[in-house]
C-alpha cells in the first residue's frame, strides 16, 4: 500500500493523475474511484464523514466573499482544531488495513481543499485589486504639474547648430573682441583707409584707432597671427553697424565667420565644404549656387545661394520668385591678407566665408520682425 | 546700374532671351537685381487715323470721331481733346486695352454716344514732353508723320525696352557704364565687343587752348582735367533715339547739350560738366581746395558751405563748381553762350564721396566719381561728347584739347602661371582658354612669357589671384568640382571655456529660464536709473563717438540693464512671470581715453519675477555651482554695497574667498525706475571666474559601509544670527565623525520670543571603520551644543 501511496504521489507530481484529483465538478467520479480502491470494503462511517466535510467545505469556499472569510474557513476546516483534524483523530477506530486507505483519502481531501482554498483566495485577491484600481481611477486628461520651461534663444539654436556642423568637419570655434582695432577690422583685411567698403559698413567709432567691429572677419586675422597652421575655424559673434532699428535692421547683429588655411587648398575645396554645410543645415536635397562677387579680403570671391527652403527652388514669396536665397559670402583668402598676417601665400592657400545669422534664424522660423529677437518676451522665447 | 538691353546690344550682339541672359551674366559676376519692362503694361493701343469729327449731340465740350484703325470697320470714339482734326494720325486705345498706370479702357457710353475706346495723350502712353517734345501740352498725341494703321503704338513709337538693373561691386568702377556691362556680356557669350568708333571733326575756328587755360593746384585730388570747347551752340531737343536711351537708363532728357553729357556718362561712365566759357573770369580754370568759409550756389539754387577739404573748380575770382559733385549757378549755360566748355576730369573717389556727404548732395556724377574712375577715360569721353555734338548738329567743335594730366596712369604687367591658377582653383583649364579670357577683357597677352598687360580701367587686377578670378568667372564657378580639403587633419572642438559656457547655459535652461539677447550698448542714463553714484568707476565707459543716438552711446559696464528692460517689457505685457538669463559681455576700459582694447568680461545675468522669492533664485545659483563642481566652495554673504540691489536681500557670492558675483532682490526704487511693479530678482556672475573655479573632474568616494548616527537639535537664537554662523559652529566642534549638518527648520512666531528664531538641524555622524555607538557621538554633540551656546547664545529647545 505504501507503494500505491508512493505511486499516487509520484504520478501526481508527474501530472499523470492530477486530472482525476483536480476537477471538483467531477467529484462523484473521484469518490467512486476512492471506493473502488477500498474494493469491497465496508461502508465506513469515516468515508461518509470525509465526503461530508469535503462537500461542506467546498460549498463554503465557493461562497466566501472576502479574503478574511477564506482565512476563517481555513482555520475551521483545515486548522489544528479544524474539522478534518477531528476526523483523523478517529482513525484509531479503524483496522490496520483500513487505516492507510482512509489516511490516504483524508490526505487527498486535505490537499484538494487546500488547493481550492488557494484558488479562491487568489480569485478574491484579484477581485479586490480590481476594485481598488477602479476606485483609484483618475482623469488622465487633466494637465500635468507645470514646471518652468527653459528655452534657448533662437539665435543660439542657429549658432550652435552651425558650429556643430563645422566642428564635425574638424573646425575649431574661435572668438575675438567686439571692441576692435581698425587694423584688424579693416587694414589687415585689405580695406585700407578711404576704401569705399568702409563706407558700405557704417562703422561705430570709439576714437583713435578703436571701433566696434563691423564683421567677424577680424578674428580671421587674429587666428592667422597666432601662426598655428593649418587653420580650420569658425567664429560666431556680435557685430555692429550704424543702422537704425527697424523690422529688418539692427545696429547689433550676429555673423559667423569661417576660415581654412593649409597647403594646397583650392576653390574646389571651398565649394565642397560649403555644399556639405548647406546640406547639413537645410537638408539633403538643398542645392547651392556660387556666383562671382567681390570682397576685399578674398580673391576669387563668391556669394553662395541655396535653394529656397520654403519652395524647394520653384520660386515663392520667401525667395522673391528666384528659387534661391543668398546665404553667405566666401572666397579664397586674398594673398595680400595671408601675407599681412605672416603666412607665405606661395606655400599656403585658404578659403574664408561669412554669413549673417539673424536672417538664417528669421527665415527658418518665419520671424518677420528682427526686433522680436531683442525684446525677450517670454511668449516669444517659449516658442523655440 | 540700369542698362537698357537695346543699348547694350549695340556693343554686344546678345541673342539669348532675357531670362537666360540675366541668369548667364549673373553667373559671370554682374549680378542682376531686377528687370523692368518699359512700355510693357501698354496693351491693345494701335495707330489710327481720324476720318471725321462731329460735334457731340449732347455735350458742348465733346466731339465724336470716326477712326480708321485699318480693320475695315470704322470705330466711333468720343474725346474732349481740343487739338484733333480730320486726317490726324493718333494713338487709339481699343476696347479692352491698358494704358499707362495699368488703367483699363473699355467701350462705354459718353452722354448717349457709344465710344469704342479712347484717343491717348503722351502721358497716357507713359511718357512726357521730355520724351516727345512735339507732343501738345494738353490733348491727344498726334503723330508728326503718317503711320501705318492698326499697328501697336508701343512698337511704332519705340516705347518698349527691357531695362536690367545690376548690382555693381566696389572693385569694378568700369562696370558703372553701359560699355562696361557690354564688355562683360560680350565676354560671357564669347562675342566680339563693339566699342564705338570715336572720331571728331574740328570744324570751328580758333584753338581751344586760346579759349581756356587750366591749372590743377591739387593733382592728388584731381589727377586729370580735360576740356574741349564748342562754338555755335544750338540748344534744342535731342533726337528721339537719345531721349529714349536716357529715359530707359533712368535719366530725364533736358536738351541736346545736357543730354549729351548724360549720355556719355551713362555710356562710358565718365561724368562731364558743361560751362559757359564767358562766365569764367580770364578764361582761366583753377582746380583748387575750397577756402575756409567759401560758399557756392549750386545749379539747384542751394547755397553750399565749403571747407578746405573740398575741391572746387574756380576761376581767379570764384568757385564755379564743386568738383565731381555739381556745377555752380554762376557758370550755367545760357541761350546766348558763345562757346560751351566740356569738362571731362578725374577726381579722387573718396574725396568726392566725403565732399558729397558733407554738402549733402549725392549726384549721379558724384556716385560715379566716388568709385574711383580711370583718368584715361576722360579724354575718350570728351571726344565722344564732341562727336555727338557734331552728329546731332548742335554745335561746332573747336580744334585742340586742353589736357592737364600731371601723372599719367600707365597700364601694368602681370605674370601668371596656368599651373598655379589651375591648382588654386582646383580646375584643369587650358592655357589657351585662359589666354582668350584675358583677351576678351582687353588685356594684351604674351602667351609665351605668360604675361598680360592690364588696361588701366581695371585697377582691381593686381596679382595672379585676381587673374585666377577672371579665369574662374568665365569658365564658370558652377563647373569647378567641389572637393573636400585633404591636408592635415584637425580636431573640431570647443575650448574649455566654451564648454563651460554651454554647460552654464544648459543648466539655466534646465532651471526653467529662457535665454535672452540684449543690446550691448545703452544710454548713460542707465547709471542714474540704477542709482549708481556719480563717482562710481562703473560710469567710466567705452563711448561711441558717432552713436545712433544717446540710447545706444555707451558700451555697458553693468550687464543688467538689458535684462531689466526685458523684465519690464514682460511685466507691462502682463506676462505673469518671467525668468530670463543671458551670457554676454560687459566692456571695462583699462584707461580713458581708450589707448588699448577694453576688457570684455563675459557675464551670466539672471533676471526673474513672478511666484518666487530670494531662495528660489539662490537655489538656481546653488544648482549651477554644484554642476560646475564648486557647490561646496561657494559662499554667500550679505551684500549691502550695490546701489541697485535690496540691501537686506542681496548676497555676494564668493569662491575660495574671491567674489564672483551676487544675487538678490532688485531695489524697489530701481524696480520703479524700470516700471516693474513687482519684486524682481537678479543674479550676476562673472563667467571668467566661474570658468577658472570650475572643476568637472569627479573622484569616486567609496560608499559608506557602516550606518550613520543622526541627532536632531532645535535651538533658539537671536534672529540676526545667520544659519551660516550656526553651521560653521557645528562644523567647528563636530569632531572626526561629523558627516553632515542639515538645516531642516527655521521658525519664528507663536511660542517664540520676539527677536528670536528657532533653528533646527539634523546632525549626522559616521565612521568609515565601524558602526558608531551612542557614546562615540555624545562628546561631539556636547561640544557642538556648548559651542553654539557660547558663541551664538543658542539655547537648546525642548523637543
Amino acid at each position: 500500500m505504501r507503494v500505491t501511496h508512493q505511486s499516487a504521489c509520484d504520478s501526481r507530481k508527474l501530472g499523470g493523475t492530477t486530472e482525476v484529483l483536480r476537477p471538483f465538478g467531477s467529484e462523484d467520479y473521484f469518490f467512486c474511484s476512492l471506493l473502488r480502491k477500498t474494493e469491497k470494503g465496508e461502508k465506513s462511517i469515516m468515508k461518509e464523514k470525509l465526503k461530508a466535510i469535503h462537500d461542506k467545505a467546498m460549498a463554503a469556499f465557493q461562497e466566501a466573499k472576502e479574503i478574511k472569510d477564506i482565512d476563517d474557513l481555513k482555520v475551521k476546516y483545515l486548522g489544528k482544531k479544524g474539522e478534518l483534524t477531528a476526523i483523523l483523530k478517529e482513525m484509531g477506530k479503524l483496522s490496520a488495513e483500513e487505516r492507510p486507505i482512509i489516511g490516504q483519502m483524508a490526505n487527498d481531501v486535505r490537499q484538494d481543499l487546500e488547493k481550492v482554498l488557494e484558488e479562491a483566495k487568489n480569485r478574491l485577491a484579484a477581485t479586490e485589486m480590481a476594485r481598488r484600481l477602479e476606485k483609484e481611477k483618475i482623469d488622465v486628461t487633466m494637465p500635468g504639474t507645470k514646471k518652468a520651461e527653459g528655452h534657448k534663444h533662437p539665435m543660439s539654436i542657429v549658432i550652435d547648430e552651425i558650429c556643430n556642423i563645422f566642428m564635425g568637419m574638424g573646425y575649431e570655434v574661435a572668438e575675438g573682441p567686439e571692441v576692435e582695432k581698425d587694423y584688424y577690422n579693416f587694414e589687415a583685411l585689405n580695406i585700407p583707409k578711404n576704401h569705399p567698403a568702409r563706407d558700405e559698413q557704417d562703422t561705430f567709432y570709439i576714437g583713435g584707432d578703436i571701433l566696434l567691429r563691423t564683421q567677424t572677419s577680424p578674428v580671421q586675422v587674429r587666428t592667422m597671427e597666432k601662426g598655428k597652421l593649418p587653420i580650420r575655424m569658425v567664429c560666431p559673434g556680435a557685430v555692429y553697424r550704424s543702422d537704425e532699428v527697424d523690422a529688418t535692421h539692427s545696429p547689433v547683429f550676429h555673423q559667423l565667420e569661417g576660415m581654412v588655411v593649409d597647403k594646397n587648398i583650392t576653390m574646389g575645396d571651398l565649394k565642397g565644404a560649403l555644399e556639405v554645410f548647406a546640406r547639413e543645415l537645410f537638408g539633403e536635397d538643398t542645392k547651392v549656387r556660387f556666383r562671382p562677387h567681390h570682397f576685399p579680403f578674398t580673391e576669387p570671391s563668391a556669394e553662395m545661394d541655396v535653394t529656397c527652403f520654403a519652395c524647394g527652388g520653384k520660386g515663392c514669396r520667401v525667395c522673391k520668385g528666384e528659387g534661391y536665397i543668398e546665404l553667405l559670402g566666401c572666397g579664397m583668402v586674398h594673398p595680400k591678407v595671408l601675407k599681412m598676417s605672416g603666412i607665405d601665400p606661395e606655400e599656403y592657400s585658404g578659403f574664408a566665408f561669412g554669413m549673417g545669422l539673424e536672417r538664417v534664424a528669421m527665415q527658418r522660423y518665419g520671424i518677420t520682425d528682427l526686433r522680436l529677437l531683442f525684446e525677450n518676451d517670454m511668449k516669444f522665447l517659449k516658442q523655440f | 546700374m540700369d542698362v537698357p538691353m537695346s543699348w547694350l546690344k549695340e556693343y554686344a550682339k546678345v541673342t539669348a532671351p532675357i531670362g537666360e541672359f540675366i541668369e548667364d551674366i549673373t553667373m559671370t559676376g554682374s549680378k542682376v537685381e531686377g528687370v523692368t519692362y518699359m512700355g510693357g503694361e501698354l496693351k491693345n493701343i494701335v495707330t489710327g487715323r481720324i476720318t471725321s469729327i462731329e460735334k457731340h449731340p449732347d455735350a458742348d465740350k465733346l466731339v465724336v470721331c470716326k477712326i480708321d484703325v485699318g480693320s475695315g470697320k470704322e470705330l466711333t470714339i468720343v474725346t474732349g481733346a481740343p487739338n484733333v482734326k480730320e486726317g490726324d494720325y493718333v494713338p487709339v486705345a481699343l476696347d479692352d486695352s491698358v494704358i499707362a498706370g495699368g488703367k483699363e479702357i473699355h467701350t462705354g457710353n459718353l452722354r448717349g454716344v457709344e465710344s469704342e475706346g479712347m484717343l491717348c495723350s503722351i502721358e497716357e502712353l507713359g511718357c512726357d514732353r521730355h520724351d516727345f517734345p512735339e507732343a501738345p501740352e494738353y490733348g491727344i498725341y498726334i503723330f508728326p508723320e503718317p503711320v501705318e494703321l492698326g499697328k501697336d503704338v508701343a512698337d511704332v513709337m519705340d516705347l518698349k525696352d527691357e531695362v536690367v538693373e545690376y548690382e555693381i561691386t566696389s572693385n569694378r568702377p568700369d562696370c558703372f557704364s553701359i560699355l562696361g556691362i557690354a564688355r562683360e556680356a560680350a565676354a560671357t557669350y564669347k562675342l566680339p565687343f563693339l566699342y564705338p568708333e570715336i572720331k571728331v571733326k574740328e570744324e570751328a575756328e580758333g584753338r581751344t587752348e586760346d579759349l581756356i587755360s587750366v591749372d590743377i593746384m591739387n593733382p592728388t585730388l584731381c589727377p586729370r582735367y580735360v576740356a574741349r570747347a564748342v562754338k555755335n551752340v544750338k540748344i534744342g531737343p535731342s533726337p528721339r533715339w537719345m531721349r529714349k536711351r536716357l529715359r530707359a537708363a533712368g535719366v530725364r532728357p533736358i536738351n541736346n547739350i545736357v543730354d549729351i553729357t548724360n549720355y556719355v556718362m551713362l555710356e562710358m561712365g565718365q561724368p562731364m560738366h558743361a560751362f559757359d566759357v564767358d562766365t569764367i573770369k580770364d578764361r582761366h580754370i583753377i582746380v583748387r581746395n575750397a577756402k575756409e568759409g567759401e560758399t557756392i550756389t549750386t545749379l539747384d539754387g542751394q547755397v553750399r558751405n565749403l571747407d578746405p577739404s573740398m575741391l572746387v573748380i574756380s576761376d581767379p575770382e570764384k568757385a564755379v563748381a564743386i568738383a565731381g559733385v555739381m556745377g555752380g549757378e554762376n557758370s550755367m549755360i545760357s541761350e546766348s553762350a558763345e562757346a560751351v566748355l566740356f569738362e571731362s576730369a578725374n577726381f579722387e573717389g573718396s574725396n568726392v564721396r566725403i565732399t558729397a556727404k558733407k554738402v549733402g548732395l549725392r549726384t549721379d556724377a558724384s556716385s560715379k566719381f566716388e568709385k574711383g574712375l580711370d583718368p584715361n577715360l576722360a579724354l575718350e569721353a570728351v571726344n565722344r561728347a564732341a562727336q555727338l555734338v557734331e552728329e546731332l548738329g548742335c554745335g561746332q567743335i573747336v580744334p585742340g584739347i586742353v589736357d592737364c594730366y600731371p601723372n599719367k596712369r600707365e597700364s601694368w604687367e602681370l605674370t601668371y602661371s596656368p599651373e598655379w591658377i589651375n591648382k588654386f582653383l582646383g580646375t584643369d583649364i587650358s592655357e589657351e582658354e585662359m589666354q582668350r579670357t584675358f583677351e576678351r577683357l582687353e588685356m594684351k597677352v604674351d602667351p609665351v612669357a605668360h604675361k598680360v598687360v592690364v588696361p588701366t580701367f581695371r585697377p582691381d587686377l593686381e596679382a595672379q589671384a585676381d587673374l585666377a578670378e577672371e579665369v574662374a568667372r568665365f569658365y564658370g564657378y558652377d563647373k569647378i568640382q567641389p572637393t573636400l580639403a585633404s591636408g592635415t587633419p584637425t580636431v573640431g572642438k570647443k575650448t574649455y571655456s566654451q564648454n563651460i559656457t554651454t554647460l552654464v547655459k544648459d543648466t539655466m535652461i534646465a532651471e526653467g529660464l529662457c535665454e535672452a539677447m540684449t543690446y550691448s550698448f545703452e544710454s548713460p542714463k542707465v547709471f542714474d536709473k540704477l542709482l549708481i553714484p556719480a563717482d562710481s568707476p562703473l560710469r567710466r565707459t567705452v563711448t561711441i563717438s558717432n552713436p545712433l543716438g544717446e540710447d545706444f552711446s555707451v558700451m555697458r559696464t553693468v550687464s543688467i540693464n538689458g535684462i531689466l528692460n526685458s523684465l519690464s517689457t514682460n511685466y507691462n505685457r502682463r506676462n505673469e512671470s518671467a525668468g530670463l538669463f543671458e551670457v554676454a559681455k560687459v566692456y571695462l576700459p583699462k584707461s580713458l581715453p581708450l589707448t588699448e582694447l577694453p576688457d570684455e568680461v563675459p557675464t551670466l545675468t539672471v533676471g526673474m519675477y513672478g511666484k518666487m522669492d530670494f531662495y528660489d533664485l539662490k537655489g538656481i545659483v546653488e544648482h549651477l555651482m554644484s554642476v560646475l563642481g564648486i557647490g561646496d566652495k561657494a559662499e554667500y554673504t550679505t551684500e549691502t554695497g550695490l546701489s541697485w540691489m535690496h540691501p537686506g536681500r542681496t548676497a555676494s557670492v564668493s569662491i575660495d574667498g574671491k567674489t564672483v558675483g551676487y544675487l538678490g532682490e532688485l531695489h524697489p526704487a530701481v524696480a520703479k525706475n524700470y516700471e516693474i511693479g513687482t519684486k524682481a530678482y537678479l543674479a550676476v556672475l562673472n563667467m571668467e571666474e566661474l570658468i577658472d573655479a570650475s572643476n568637472l573632474v569627479s573622484v569616486y568616494q567609496p560608499l559608506p559601509k557602516f550606518p550613520a548616527i543622526t541627532r536632531d537639535i532645535a535651538m533658539l537664537v537671536k534672529e540676526d544670527v545667520t544659519v551660516k554662523q550656526i553651521a560653521d559652529e557645528i562644523r567647528k566642534n563636530g569632531g572626526a565623525y561629523l558627516e553632515s549638518a542639515t538645516l531642516f527648520d527655521v521658525y519664528q512666531g507663536e511660542q517664540i520670543e520676539e527677536g528670536y528664531k528657532s533653528v533646527a538641524y539634523s546632525i549626522s555622524f559616521r565612521s568609515a571603520e565601524r558602526t558608531l555607538a551612542d557614546t562615540d557621538v555624545a562628546e561631539a554633540m556636547q561640544a557642538i551644543l556648548d559651542g553654539l551656546a557660547r558663541e551664538l547664545g543658542a539655547q537648546l529647545r525642548d523637543k
